[in-house]
């Protein structure tokens, strides 16, 4: 496969990926690196890994990083409560200490978290591990040993190899500064907000039956909207609710009914702040432009 | 198709090449290792590489590590490979400098400092209006004169070392009860059954002791925010002293500089030799002028840095005397977009300290609502007082 026949492929299943992107993702898929995204909220960082688990026809696995989180999310955990009830149900059989420690620690009595699972596949999954510029440094670091070796060690039973090396796909957007380590460990692409023409085929691919203008309309209203100075800039998800709204109330065009268009912002403009700074003026110049 | 850097003929191959373009990025500043070279000539053999948009997409994708050298990579490919940037399509990419907000190395701080359209190196005349951006008028060119000064004049070793101590000392002070990520500990709100489990096996599974686990103490980060304008000179001293031992102390601390702009330092200050952090310190405060925007630095700081490096478990650190000679008013709105991240805020003001001081300077007054803390200092002893203040925050 070429990076464009992954362009493609990414295409009929309904996501515009840009040259960069592909090739970031064509590199990742043929030299078995992770991929690091980065950019804004809502560019569609975490849809590219849900597309190339469809386009690789295999198992997408997502670990969401919060603050906070631990191996025991992440990697494994044992199942307290069964081996406990365990250990109480062999005293009264009679089993010896040994055989009953080789029982409780197998794998019937372990929860695979979603980084144990992802190496334990018969196919090669994509790890999808979303924003882990949210989990801390010390969960970054044990990410590192599993990125560079595929393998997890759980002391009670020994270093599990990965079967198959997970597609990694990593996103990031900036809450914090990422390590070196990580950044080396990784191949890397910026995703940034789309261009005039990539959007328009967003709007098209994911409404078909939107007219002509209106789709020009909403693509270039939003893209001024992007220049202005907002505290939370719209993106890609926000324009299709935008358009899905516009269309659900019949607008056909922009300017008609300046009331409907400030009520339809609603979508794109999601703090008090930055919708005291888009007015009805300023929205009904955007759109005059826009058309 | 473009035209293609002709190489000499006793040149020894791709690989060769290759080196020589790796070579090239790290003189740019980009962070690179033998792995990274490996690894583009492995991916290159993926992909096909006679097409220079295909390999440079490539090349992109392997040798850049976040959006400032991704926004670099374009003009740096196209000076290396393609006939020194003479690309007609291309060249505007090699012309804009990167004026990205994400600045992260001392490097690249150094070359936003000197993006404005002023002379940097020369002070400007006396008379007249700046030469320099901006449309206050420079209130004191010859305090800017003095600032040039070197530091290593200004701050002595054995000051370093002290404000080392106390930076240490407040960082401990500085402590975050809100982790959320228990860890084993003798005293706990909950229960630790792994080492329950573990334990109860000696005891045919009865578990006779509880071990507990508890969420444990975090050092919050400090970002300071200094003030060298000429009315901070005097005390100019204290303060990046200050400022150079907390970042010898504290491995996440960050620290910035404004007059009549922002400049991140904390690259430079990290150098692990403390004299020589100050030159470069001095070479990164060179050029500014000496008036201050106290409004203006703030806001910068609100919409670049501080909304990637600031979050609940920061305390922002601003050390002015809150005399602005630009418009104050913004001074409010700033320190409300900072603090709406979650961080505490404390000002430290060295007039605070003389008798009968009211914040009456405009910007002052407008900041205190927004403040966790308002303190005077202008002493390496003011600021080790504040430990018993900190710890209560």
């Amino acid at each position: 496969m070429t990076w464009t026949t992954l362009q493609t492929a990414m295409a009929d299943q309904g996501y515009i990926a840009s040259g960069d992107l592909s090739m970031a993702l064509h590199l990742s898929l043929s030299l078995g690196r992770p991929l690091l995204l980065e950019g804004a909220a809502g560019v569609g960082k975490t849809e590219v890994a849900r597309v190339l688990a469809a386009v690789t026809d295999t198992q997408l696995i997502r670990l969401q990083c919060y603050e906070g989180l631990d191996a025991a999310q992440a990697i494994y955990e044992w199942n307290y409560q069964r081996q406990l009830l365990a250990i109480r149900a062999a005293s009264e059989d009679g089993e010896t200490g040994k055989t009953v420690e080789a029982r409780i620690f197998s794998d019937e009595f372990l929860l695979e978290r979603p980084l144990l699972k992802a190496i334990r596949q018969d196919k090669a999954p994509v790890l999808l591990i979303d924003e882990i510029d949210r989990a801390d440094e010390e969960f970054e670091a044990y990410l590192l040993e599993i990125l560079s070796e595929f393998q997890v060690t759980i002391p009670e039973m020994g270093t599990i190899t990965a079967t198959t090396r997970p597609i990694v796909i990593l996103t990031a957007n900036g809450t914090r500064d990422l390590s070196d380590a990580l950044r080396r460990r990784c191949l890397y692409a910026h995703v940034p907000y789309p261009d005039h023409e990539t959007e328009l085929s967003i709007l098209v691919t994911r409404y078909p039956d939107i007219t002509d203008r209106l789709c020009a309309q909403i693509v270039g209203f939003v893209q001024a909207l992007r220049k202005q100075e907002l505290e939370k800039t719209p993106g890609i998800a926000e324009m299709l609710d935008f358009a899905a709204a516009l269309m659900g109330l019949g607008v056909a065009d922009l300017t008609d009914d300046p009331a409907m268009l400030q009520a339809t912002l609603t979508t794109l403009l999601k703090t008090q702040i930055d919708r005291d700074a888009i007015p009805t003026e300023i929205a009904q110049r955007l759109a005059g432009k826009a058309a | 198709m473009s035209l293609v850097t002709k190489f000499a003929a006793r040149d020894s191959g791709p690989a060769a090449r290759m080196a020589g373009f790796v070579a090239h990025l790290r003189d740019n500043g980009l962070r690179l290792g033998v792995g990274e070279t490996g690894l583009a000539l492995d991916a290159l053999t993926h992909i096909n590489a006679a097409n220079p948009h295909d390999a440079r997409r490539a090349l992109k994708t392997v040798f850049t590590g976040c959006a400032e050298e991704a926004a670099q990579f374009d003009g740096l490919f196209n000076s290396f490979w393609m006939n020194g940037g003479r690309v007609k399509t291309r060249v505007t990419a090699t012309a804009t400098p990167s004026q990205n907000e994400n600045v992260h190395s001392g490097r690249e701080a150094s070359e936003e400092a000197s993006s404005g359209t002023g002379d940097i190196s020369a002070p400007d005349g006396g008379d007249g209006e700046a030469a320099s951006d901006g449309q206050g008028k420079l209130v004191a060119t010859d305090v800017a004169n003095l600032f040039k000064k070197d530091l290593r004049d200004l701050v002595r070793p054995e000051e370093i070392a002290e404000a080392e101590k106390i930076a240490l000392r407040l960082g401990a002070a500085l402590r975050d009860r809100r982790s959320r990520r228990r860890k084993a500990a003798r005293k706990g709100d909950q229960i630790h059954f792994r080492k329950v489990m573990r334990q109860s096996l000696a005891t045919g599974g009865e578990p006779f002791a509880l071990p507990k686990r508890q969420r444990p103490d975090r050092t919050l980060r400090i970002t300071a925010i200094c003030d060298v304008s000429g009315s901070m000179t005097v005390y100019s001293r204290i303060f990046l002293a200050f400022l150079a031992g907390l970042m010898r102390a504290d491995p996440r601390a960050d620290a910035y500089l404004f007059h009549t702009r922002l400049v991140r330092i904390t690259e430079a200050l990290r150098d692990k030799d403390a004299l020589r952090a100050l030159a470069r310190l001095s070479l990164l405060a060179e050029g500014f002028a000496g008036g201050s925007k106290i409004a203006d630095s703030l806001d910068t700081f609100a919409s670049t840095y501080g909304r990637r490096f600031v979050d609940n478990r920061t305390v922002v650190m601003i050390l002015s005397d809150g005399y602005d000679t630009a418009s104050p008013d913004g001074v409010s709105d700033a320190l409300a977009r900072i603090k709406k991240r979650g961080c505490k805020l404390i000002w430290l003001n060295p007039l605070k300290g003389w008798d009968g001081y009211e914040p009456t300077a405009r910007a002052m007054a407008s900041a205190l609502p927004h403040l966790d803390l308002f303190r005077a200092a202008n002493t390496l002893g003011d600021l080790a007082a504040l430990e018993t203040e900190l710890a209560r925050l």
